[in-house]
């Protein structure tokens, strides 16, 4: 359930901004992320931390559809994952 | 109501209806006996399994009957990995099969046999020369490939993989439950798995096709049953008016199948134009003529499951709050694509335009109003 799709400057930049979306059960995790997107700054990095199986497919297929960029997403040591994703424009 | 769930269960055909109530009086007996009632079942069950063959376009005697398209699948596979074994004990299959042919796959790799498990693109068709590749390696004793996908309607490369799989002297399992009445089969698979339920008949009678030469061996206790390929005594009177569905199906699908191919195509092309952030997915040309699944972004797939059933539309979904396991579909995760929000539309035949219609036009003002509720804003 990890993809590491990890780009030189996205693995070392760490996040403008951490969405905790644990315990919630998708589309919730995706609707935070896109209304708080506008958030950081152009090709800063937001994380959603997310434990719904769902957001490591929906995370990267919304930022498909959205023009963002997924950058990786990691398993965090509890439960869940750290889904990166770069704000393009 | 309208009901657009044909990929789990397509309605009773009225042939197939005819053909059962006439087959309960004169078909009950058990076929295997010698005597007088016996005998007639017995002449059903073969008449039906000519019917069979020849819309499928087989010999008769390479056709059994199962209680399901599930058991179909798992004799079919089960049992030509069991005929197979020492050709080697690995099995080629695709991530986006129906749930029953990754059943028996874990069971296989339960028993010590390996499965390798080829990906899908974003249309979720497997690559062939991946496939091809996957197939040759040593020790591959089946393959195993849908025709459509049964949640996106994408068709697989059926006939280029069944070449690959000729060409490494493997045997090809196509599990054509989607598409069997609807569309003619692709060529040059050896074994094949379908459901009387998707085109028409009743639940409980499956069909489950050997080719000649092709390597078979039970994986159950065997019996006197259907060639010893399915044990127990068959269901006479369903496998007469699954037949009767079948002939009957496949004697209108030239017409029907291209009406319901228009009307899915209406639905990819309009759903986009009136919902916002929505993605049609799968193939939208190669692909089964009932089926179109899209998914709306911000949307619980369960919510909207029930705004359209409160306004009697039959759907289904792939999203995870719709499934008793919690997780999002194996076929949308292995496409990649949104598994929330997804509605799959499936048509029956006789579906009418109108219908469709008023499926367009309630569809955006229910998306609409979910999306309020949950305080998004686009």
């Amino acid at each position: 359930m990890t993809s590491g799709q990890a780009t030189p400057a996205g693995a070392a930049q760490p996040p403008a901004l951490t969405i905790d979306a644990l315990g919630k059960k998708c589309p919730i995790p995706i609707i935070m992320l896109a209304a708080q997107i506008n958030d950081v700054p152009r090709n800063g990095i937001v994380a959603v931390l997310a434990d719904d199986p769902a957001a490591v497919t929906d995370i990267p297929a919304w930022c498909r559809l959205k023009s963002h960029h997924h950058v990786g997403s990691h398993e965090l040591p509890e439960r869940g994952w750290a889904i990166h994703v770069r704000r393009n424009y | 109501m309208a009901y657009f769930d044909a990929a789990s269960t397509e309605p009773l055909h009225p042939q197939a209806r005819e053909a059962l109530i006439a087959a309960l009086d004169v078909g009950w007996a058990d076929p295997a006996r010698l005597y007088g009632s016996a005998r007639r079942a017995r002449m059903l069950l073969e008449q039906a399994r000519t019917e069979v063959a020849e819309a499928l376009g087989v010999r008769a005697d390479e056709v059994s009957f199962t209680s399901s398209g599930t058991q179909a699948v798992h004799l079919g596979v089960l049992g030509t990995l069991r005929g197979r074994h020492r050709a080697g004990r690995r099995l080629v299959t695709s991530a986006v099969e129906h749930s029953c042919v990754l059943h028996a796959a874990g069971i296989h790799e339960r028993d010590g046999g390996s499965v390798e498990t080829v990906g899908v693109g974003i249309t979720g068709a497997v690559d062939p020369a991946v496939f091809g590749e996957a197939v040759r390696a040593e020790g591959t004793a089946l393959a195993c490939l849908q025709s459509a996908n049964h949640e996106v309607g994408t068709l697989q490369p059926v006939a280029e993989v069944a070449a690959a799989c000729a060409e490494a002297g493997v045997p090809l399992l196509v599990d054509a439950a989607q598409t069997a009445g609807r569309m003619p089969l692709p060529p040059g698979w050896s074994v094949l798995a379908a459901s009387a339920h998707k085109w028409g008949g009743p639940a409980g009678v499956g069909v489950l096709v050997v080719r000649k030469g092709t390597r078979w061996r039970t994986p159950l206790p065997e019996d006197d049953r259907e060639r010893r390929r399915v044990p127990g005594f068959e269901n006479v009177p369903e496998i007469v008016a699954a037949a009767a569905a079948l002939r009957a199906t496949v004697a209108e699908s030239v017409m029907e199948s291209a009406r319901l191919s228009a009307l899915v195509d209406r639905v990819r092309t309009e759903v986009p134009r009136l919902v916002p952030d929505v993605e049609v997915i799968g193939d939208p040309i190669v692909r089964a003529p009932h089926i179109v699944t899209f998914s709306c972004l911000y949307v619980e797939g369960e919510a909207l499951l029930t705004e359209l059933d409160k306004a009697g539309f039959s759907v289904s979904s792939g999203s995870s709050c719709t499934a008793s396991t919690l997780r999002p579909s194996h076929v949308l995760e292995a496409m990649g694509v949104l598994t929330h929000g997804n509605v799959r539309v499936s048509l029956p035949r006789g579906t009418s335009a109108t219908d469709v219609d008023r499926f367009l036009t309630f569809l955006p003002d229910a998306v609409r109003r979910i999306r309020e509720e949950a305080g998004v804003k686009l």
